[in-house]
């Protein structure tokens, strides 16, 4: 710790040994030399108040809902849907690093499910690798693809960057279109359903279902895991002021890299796990109308905030089924429904969270629509 | 005692007056513009360098340049005798360059503290191995110690875009001061400020100067100017029409044109 900062510093020394100093008085060099060292508690380092709570109790949501087909009798259809929700989940998550954390647009995200979707549907369909290989190799590509989007595209900004990436989304659709002999072209390619793990044979939709929630589980995880390291912060510093943050050492470059390789990522694991559920893949699975319903979901639920994606990918899957009474003007009600959110809430449904958090422990609420 | 950065390899040169950053022949034109023409300044190190000139002088061009926000089209920084020119603004803060902005820069949305830990956690480790630090004790207690320095310890969760105005001026001082910066340019530190905090500012710079830290200083305060800066230099139109003690400067026709007109 002494040589933390580099030309000796041993200001560790400080800490907590002056709390009760007037707050404009003058920092007299001896004076602090006699104070005798101490180390902050390190209940200091916790998030604001609840951070773990809410966590767990997220966490206990999730699998409690994922679990429910084992103690609900739902059809085949709602599995299906609960598996896709997992997935959408997932890909959400990872825009929400790109848009929210980092500040970054990206229309390319349904494209970069694509590839993972693709990549899984060659590799076990024609090359008879085992699924799970098959979906971290997913990852990756869709990582290295992401790296080599990124590099060129990621020297632009805002609107430009919206046009380059919405680019790349035109570009997947012309290659897995056109590449027939790789992809099925537009005919598409059928994939074994299901997955295998040895001796396992996860066939049952309600199986699939569990595994695809153990792997959002751990990927939010790994997200979690970078978020709440000096890269999280860094990401938020460049969303919130790209100069300052370049003066204070950030380099720029390199973490919107990151964080838009590590968005794709994910987003290609979630798309690989989308083409054994369906048993088939071919361009219309992931088209450019997905991108846009990533993005809709990760500003719905709201950006730069982990349980934000969350909530809108649950929101935007969910909610036109239910909508599904009032027949062909669902997408209507369900327009009508997303502006109004916007409108009155447009720090997203974790506002509505939040609200609802900050009751249950009795404190002051803020304004909804702020 | 180190808070303050109290100890400073000497250099190498050994000389006090030593200039620790430098431009030599500094252009910066956009388009049809000529921003600056030509400019030398020496910063010296261990000292207070005043920039001052009429608004559109090319102060913060200056300091943009020399901080590598803007590559200068043409002319020559130098950090400690290294050639520095057109380096990302990254890099110079690892060679020991921190600096404010004339509007409020800072993270509005995220917490005092850790608007204070993001000015330093790139100043050690490698990219990869930032991703597995999660505990940053000795950080976390710099920044407590130099916010409370600055009395704004108290505010430490607060949302940055929550403080006030002179409350923000005080942190974003302080996140500069965060990786033990060689060289602080503060960039109209004083405008906007009342009284009672210009003090306080003069008051923290002058203790910061004390335990070996340079700075450059752009001010349209003159007083604080006067009180201080041990040199001024001035700019006008892009190029430098007058160096010298702050008594020297008061007192030169130049100058004076330059302001007030003739």
């Amino acid at each position: 710790m002494r040589d933390a900062h580099g030309a000796g510093s041993d200001h560790g020394q400080l800490g907590d040994a002056v709390p009760d100093r007037a707050p404009a008085a003058p920092l007299a060099g001896s004076a602090l030399d006699a104070l005798p060292a101490s180390r902050s508690p390190r209940a200091r380092a916790a998030r604001p108040a609840g951070g773990w709570w809410k966590a767990t109790l997220g966490l206990a949501v999730f699998w409690l809902l994922a679990a429910s087909p084992a103690f609900l009798n739902v059809g085949s259809y709602w599995l299906y849907l609960a598996t896709l929700t997992l997935v959408y989940v997932l890909a959400a998550a990872g825009l929400n690093v790109i848009l929210g954390y980092a500040g970054q647009i990206s229309l390319a995200q349904g494209a970069f499910m694509g590839i993972g979707g693709y990549t899984v549907a060659i590799l076990v369909a024609q090359h008879g690798w085992p699924m799970l290989a098959a979906l971290a190799a997913g990852g990756f590509v869709g990582f290295g693809l992401g790296l080599l989007v990124g590099i060129p595209a990621l020297r632009m900004n805002t609107h430009y960057l919206a046009m380059m990436t919405l680019g790349v989304e035109v570009v997947y659709l012309a290659v897995v279109t056109n590449q027939g002999g790789l992809t099925g072209g537009a005919r598409g390619m059928s994939v074994p359903v299901g997955l295998r793990i040895g001796p396992l044979h996860l066939t049952s939709g309600f199986a699939y279902e569990l595994f695809v929630a153990v792997v959002v589980t751990l990927v939010l995880g790994g997200l979690v895991f970078i978020l709440r390291s000096p890269w999280g912060r860094a990401f938020k510093g460049i969303r919130e002021n790209e100069t300052r943050a370049a003066m204070l050492g950030v380099n720029i470059r390199a973490y919107k890299l990151m964080a838009f390789a590590i968005g794709c990522s994910v987003a290609a694991i979630g798309g690989g796990m989308i083409t054994p559920l369906l048993g088939f893949v071919d361009p219309d699975t992931f088209g450019l109308g997905l991108s846009f319903q990533l993005l809709l979901m990760v500003v719905v639920g709201g950006r730069g905030r982990f349980e934000g994606a969350i909530l809108g990918a649950l929101l935007v899957t969910l909610l036109p089924q239910f909508l599904q009474a009032t027949q062909n003007v669902y997408l209507l009600v369900f327009a009508a429904l997303t502006i109004l959110l916007l409108m009155y809430m447009p720090r997203g449904m974790v506002a509505l969270l939040d609200w609802l958090w900050l009751k249950i422990l009795r404190r002051p609420v803020p304004e909804l629509t702020k | 005692m180190s808070l303050l950065s109290a100890e400073r390899a000497p250099s190498a040169a050994g000389s006090p007056a030593e200039p620790v950053l430098r431009s030599e022949g500094l252009h910066m034109r956009f388009g049809g513009v000529v921003a600056l023409d030509g400019v030398d300044i020496d910063v010296p190190e261990g000292g207070i360098l005043g920039l001052i000139g009429p608004n559109g002088s090319g102060k913060s061009t200056w300091v943009n340049c020399a901080s590598g926000i803007l590559r200068p089209t043409s002319g020559r920084i130098t950090f400690h005798g290294r050639d520095v020119t057109g380096w990302a603004p990254h890099r110079m803060y690892r060679l020991g360059l921190g600096r404010t902005f004339q509007r409020l820069e800072n993270f509005p949305d995220m917490s005092l503290l850790d608007n204070m830990l993001l000015s330093v956690q790139e100043s050690q480790g490698s990219l990869a191995s930032r991703l597995f630090r999660h505990t940053e004790h000795a950080e976390r207690d710099r920044a407590l110690s130099l916010l409370e320095f600055m009395g704004i310890a108290a505010l430490k969760s607060e949302r940055a875009g929550s403080l006030s105005y002179g409350q923000q001026k005080l942190a974003d001082l302080a996140m500069a001061l965060m990786a033990n910066p060689k060289v602080v340019i503060l960039d109209e530190p004083m405008a906007g400020v009342n009284p009672a905090l210009i003090e306080q500012l003069v008051d923290r710079i002058t203790e910061l100067n004390a335990n070996g830290t340079t700075f450059l200083i752009i001010e349209h305060n003159l007083d604080v100017v006067m009180e201080l800066c041990g040199r001024l230099v001035v700019l006008d139109h892009g190029t430098k029409i007058a160096e010298g003690p702050p008594d020297e400067i008061q007192a030169n026709e130049d100058v004076l044109e330059a302001y007030f007109g003739r």
